[in-house]
Parts: structure tokens; C-alpha cells; sequence
């Protein structure tokens, strides 16, 4: 990086041997603790069951053998994904709503209790969700939510509310009041100014909130599995759980579902790799 | 002073200063009097935005956060198994039994060993691997991608996985063993009482270690490049470099990260639940996978209510305590 720049710099500095051998191989022993639990998935969701009794697990399959994912793809896969999508957008979609209004509230209208309430809301990133669920569960059973999709939305949102204000306060909070009092100018009232000057500004601070929540909400699990029972109407991370109540002890199978399971996301990382861990970076600072 | 010729029967022995403390409350008052209307009005016409604004995330984080958190408690004094209206009101009874409770005590211990490893373990591994990226040039970007797939992984998928890979029969880690001639280490990892909260702990590192690497990654990016040129031009080696300045940059990073290590210890509960279920006989039981088991296979609603409301105090009291202990994190992160 800099020892383009500056001769002196980089790891040619003296004392820097240790530096040069031990930085790639530390780098490369992680890689290796990262990858092998993915490369034996993969691996043995191509083997027949049979292939998993008799040969060694680091064997690898005797020929491509797809037949697991045509099993597990014609076995109602489809359902769990479309309710994984649906629940996701229609969160999402509500998390950035609610949460950008709210920032826009906190960040500029001036209001006594301003302070206390953000306060609140950010100390509600410390509570353990868990003591959520049983209250949750009997409020979904009551309002006849229980075992829909619909049931998941509101703990979802909420859990992802207090996170989201905060990055977004922050982040209009460094929107210059000038483009502010333009609007005003121009005969914009509160809601304009939010609608027509912070809305389009806060792309970036969105972005990072819609991701890093994204992530959080499409492999959640707890909540999914107390408030739904039918797998008509169960999302993703649930695929795994039941197919492996289903194939038992068919480890191949099971494995197949694992891979299904995590290539959406994976998939969506390849695609869009610097914006997620730019999210996750911004994310994880706040969180 | 005109205010003294008016009141000419006041006691005369009021001090100097005293007419224009008369004047400014005076003055002060005609001030209220005569817009009380209009502010009133003006302040409810302010208000109406704000409400509006802050309506939908309030009524959100109401029924769905506070509302359950206080219900709980509600709950937790109640003798119930969730079904029918057979709730009967025990009082603090619960809560004598969860005193007593050999159990709860025995997950408590095992969040804090939670807690306690993951920040000895992920700590120094996702610093070491922070400044390896940050170091290497144009490798990292591939090595960033593949760091970072655990990230990405479910909970549920990841516990999965590793159930495999811990199989006593088929999975890879004996097979290796075997493989290599060390068939006296091969173990039932996740199914020996001594050895399965160990096993699962690992996988919680393995799971946790990228986020930590981000967050220091994301901490390192922030170190202005001149100090380093500067201290090297001072003829600063390398490491004292790092161990004295990026370091100390970090510091703030640094407790950031053990502060969510240590709340997210002490209610964690996917992979635990996925991978042994706090099995073999309670051997690696946190406090929220023994609320769950005792709410939704035990059916004892307001004792799991019990529990549920004693890790929200613990979970509190102890973020309260590491965020009083290191300060104020926020201001130094940025």
C-alpha cells in the first residue's frame, strides 16, 4: 500500500522478517479453519449415503452426485425460501420506514423529552431477546397471528428498531442545516423536509441499516421456530431444522439442506461484497 | 423605578439592587401574559409532527419490547402451563425456587465460562487476524471474502454443520484422528459432559471470530497513516509500532468488542440449543436454553417467566458494571 509511495515504509523496514513469515501464514492457517467445515459440506452433500459408510469422510465423492439436491429441492424447499423472502422485504421495508422517521425526529425537531426517549430506545439494544419470547408467544396466539408468516414481523421489527435509530440519528445528524433551511425556503413543512431532503441524503446510513439487518433477520431462528409450526409457513433456517427431523440419519441430505440453505446469502455476498461488509462494519461499530 | 413611586408604603429598608429585581419578574410576567395563547398553540402545532414522527417506532418497540419485558415479570409470578386458564398466583414462590435451583446456578456458571473464553479466545485470534489484513495488500480481498462466510451462515446451519463434524462415527475431526494414528484422542465430543460445552464453545469462537476481525479491521482503517510514517522515521520498529500506538488507537475498539462479547455470552443460546440442547445432563445448559426447555417441553410457564426475567437482571447489571468499568466506550470508538 504506502511502500509504493514512500521507499522507507511497508514491511522493509528492519525487524520485519518475523512480520513477512508469520502475516501470511497466520493468515493462511485461518483460511484453512474457515474453509475446511465448507469444503466437507460440500463434499459430502455430492456423496450417496452409502459413500458416507464406506469411504473416509475426507474422500472425495466418486463421481458429481446431484441427486440430493433434486431430492431436497422437489421436497417444498421453494415454501421455506418464499416466506423467507417475504417476511425479509416486508420487515425490511418497515424497519426503514419507522427507523428514519424516527432519526429524522431525534436528529432535528427540538423537543424536552428528545434526549430520555433516544436514551431508551438505545438501551433497548442490550435486551436479551430471549425474555421477549414468552410474552410474545402468548400475544401471538391471542391476536391469531400464531403459525403465519405475519407473526414474525413485529418482534422482528422491534428488535431491529433500536440499532437502526442509532445509525440513522447519527447519520442525519451530520446532514447540513443549510439544505434544511432551503426546503424551508422553498415551502417545504417538516414532512417535506424529511420526504424531499434527509430521505434521498440518507441512501448510505439505509443501506448500511437495510444489511446489516438483513443478515440478522434472514438467519433468525428463535422467534421463527416458537411462533410457527407448519412448514407451509416457516422460514429458511427452519428448512434445516426440519429436514433434519425428516432425513435423520441421512447425513447426506441434511448436509444438502445446509448448503441450499446458506448459498441465497452467499450468493447475494458475491454479488454486492464491499457494500455488506461496508454494513457490517458500520453495523457492528454501533451495535 | 417606576415601580417604587407606585408603592410608595413599601418598608424602606429594602437594599439597592432590589428595584430591578422587582422589574425583572414584572417584566417577565406581562411577558407570559400576553401569549400564553399563542405559544400553547404554537408549541401543539410543533408537537403534531413529532408525534407523528415518533408514533410508529414508540407503539413498535411498546407492545413488542417493553410490553413482554414487564409482562414477564408479570408472568413469573404466576404457577401456569400456558394453555389453559388454570393460572394460579404464586407470589415470589418462583423466585424462592429459583434460589434453590442447583440447575439455573449451574448455567449461570456456564454463561460466565462462556463469556469468560470467548473474550480470552476471539479477542487475541480476531485482533492477530485484524492486523494480518490490514497488512497484506492484495491477497486480502480474497481472504476478506472467505474470513468472512461464517457471517453469513445461520445459526441452525452452522450448528448442523458441526454436529457432523463432531460425529463420533462419521465426522471428519475423529476421521482425521484416525486417520493420523492418534485413535486414543478420538472422543464423543458433543455427547461427554466434560468435553461437550468445550466443543461447543469452539464452534461459538469459530462463528464470532469475523465479527470481532470487522470490528478491529474497522478500527485499524481509522489509524492515521502519519502517525506510523512518523514513528518509524523516529526509528520505531515494527512491532513497538504496533504494541505502542495502534494499540492504544484500539483501546476503544477493544472494549467495545468485550462488552458485546460478554452480553452476548451471557444470552446466548442458538448453537447450544441446536447442537446438544444443553445436554448431556445439564452439562452445558445456559440460562436461556433451560427457560426454553422449562416453557416449552415442561410446559411451566411462570417459572421460565422466573428465569427469563433473572437473566434480564443479570444481563442489565452486569452491562451496566462493564460499561461503568471501561468507561464511556461510544465517545472513543469514533
Amino acid at each position: 500500500m504506502s511502500s509504493s509511495i514512500t521507499p522507507v515504509s511497508g514491511m522493509n523496514a528492519r525487524g520485519s522478517w518475523f512480520t513477512r513469515i508469520s502475516v501470511p501464514v497466520l493468515g493462511l492457517c485461518w483460511l484453512a479453519v474457515t474453509t475446511l467445515p465448507f469444503i466437507f459440506v460440500l463434499m459430502t452433500s455430492l456423496k450417496t449415503q452409502m459413500e458416507t459408510f464406506s469411504s473416509s469422510v475426507w474422500a472425495l465423492p466418486e463421481k458429481l452426485n446431484f441427486v440430493n439436491y433434486i431430492a431436497v429441492l422437489q421436497g417444498g424447499f421453494w415454501v421455506y425460501l418464499r416466506n423467507s423472502v417475504f417476511v425479509l422485504v416486508l420487515s425490511i421495508v418497515l424497519i426503514l420506514i419507522i427507523s428514519s422517521m424516527a432519526a429524522y425526529a431525534f436528529a432535528r425537531l427540538r423537543f424536552r423529552l428528545n434526549k430520555p426517549i433516544f436514551a431508551l430506545i438505545v438501551a433497548g439494544m442490550i435486551v436479551p431477546i430471549h425474555i421477549t419470547l414468552i410474552p410474545i408467544y402468548l400475544l401471538t396466539r391471542n391476536i391469531g397471528l400464531y403459525d403465519t408468516p405475519f407473526a414474525l414481523i413485529g418482534p422482528y421489527v422491534a428488535t431491529a428498531l433500536p440499532v437502526s435509530i442509532f445509525i440513522l440519528t447519527e447519520f442525519m445528524r451530520q446532514i447540513p442545516k443549510e439544505l434544511e433551511e432551503a426546503a424551508k425556503l422553498d415551502g417545504c413543512r417538516t414532512f417535506g423536509v424529511f420526504w424531499k431532503v434527509f430521505l434521498p441524503l440518507s441512501g448510505p446510513g439505509l443501506s448500511t441499516v437495510a444489511i446489516y439487518n438483513g443478515i440478522g433477520l434472514w438467519n433468525e431462528f428463535i422467534f421463527a421456530y416458537v411462533l410457527t409450526s407448519s412448514s407451509a409457513n416457516r422460514t429458511l433456517p427452519l428448512a434445516v431444522w426440519d429436514f433434519q427431523g425428516q432425513y435423520a440419519a441421512d447425513i447426506p441430505a441434511i448436509l444438502t439442506v445446509v448448503t441450499l440453505t446458506s448459498l441465497p446469502l452467499i450468493v447475494a455476498y458475491a454479488f454486492g461484497q464491499e457494500r455488506i461488509v461496508k454494513g457490517m462494519m458500520a453495523g457492528a461499530l454501533k451495535g | 423605578m417606576s415601580c417604587l413611586l407606585e408603592t410608595p408604603d413599601k418598608p424602606v429598608a429594602i437594599p439597592d439592587g432590589n428595584p430591578q429585581e422587582e422589574l425583572t419578574p414584572l417584566h417577565h410576567n406581562t411577558h407570559v401574559i400576553a401569549v400564553p395563547g399563542y405559544d400553547r398553540f404554537k408549541s401543539l402545532k410543533a408537537t403534531i409532527p413529532i408525534v407523528v414522527f415518533l408514533l410508529p417506532a414508540v407503539l413498535f418497540l411498546v407492545v413488542f419490547l417493553l410490553y413482554p419485558l414487564l409482562s414477564s415479570f408479570q408472568l413469573s409470578l404466576l404457577d401456569w402451563n400456558g394453555l389453559g386458564s388454570g393460572e394460579r398466583f404464586v407470589g415470589l414462590a418462583n423466585w424462592l425456587r429459583l434460589a434453590q435451583d442447583q440447575l439455573f446456578w449451574k448455567s449461570l456458571g456456564n454463561n460466565l465460562l462462556l463469556a469468560f473464553f470467548s473474550v480470552l479466545i476471539q479477542m487475541p485470534i480476531a485482533l492477530i487476524l485484524a492486523v494480518v489484513l490490514d497488512q497484506a495488500s492484495k491477497s486480502s480481498r480474497v481472504l476478506k471474502i472467505l474470513y468472512f462466510l461464517p457471517l453469513l451462515m445461520s445459526s441452525v446451519a452452522l450448528g448442523v454443520l458441526f454436529k457432523n463434524v463432531y460425529d463420533p462415527n462419521f465426522g471428519p475431526i475423529n476421521g482425521f484422528l484416525s486417520a493420523i494414528h492418534l485413535d486414543g484422542w478420538t472422543r464423543d465430543w458433543l455427547g461427554d459432559p466434560r468435553l461437550a460445552l468445550g466443543s461447543v464453545i469452539a464452534v461459538v469462537c469459530w462463528q464470532n471470530i469475523p465479527f470481532y476481525m470487522i470490528l478491529f479491521l474497522a478500527g485499524l482503517a481509522s489509524f492515521p497513516k502519519e502517525l506510523s510514517e512518523a514513528a518509524r522515521l523516529d526509528g520505531a520498529s515494527d512491532s513497538t509500532i504496533f504494541w505502542q500506538i495502534k494499540l492504544r488507537h484500539l483501546q476503544g475498539t477493544i472494549r467495545t468488542a468485550i462488552m458485546l462479547a460478554v452480553i452476548g455470552s451471557l444470552r446466548y443460546f442458538d448453537l447450544i440449543f441446536i447442537m446438544t440442547d444443553g445436554g448431556p445432563e445439564g452439562a452445558s445448559e445456559l440460562m436461556a436454553t433451560y427457560m426454553f426447555r422449562t416453557v416449552f417441553s415442561s410446559f411451566q410457564l411462570g417459572y421460565g417467566s422466573t428465569i427469563a426475567s433473572a437473566m434480564f437482571m443479570i444481563v442489565t447489571l452486569v452491562a451496566a458494571a462493564t460499561m461503568w468499568l471501561t468507561r464511556r466506550y461510544e465517545t472513543e470508538v469514533k
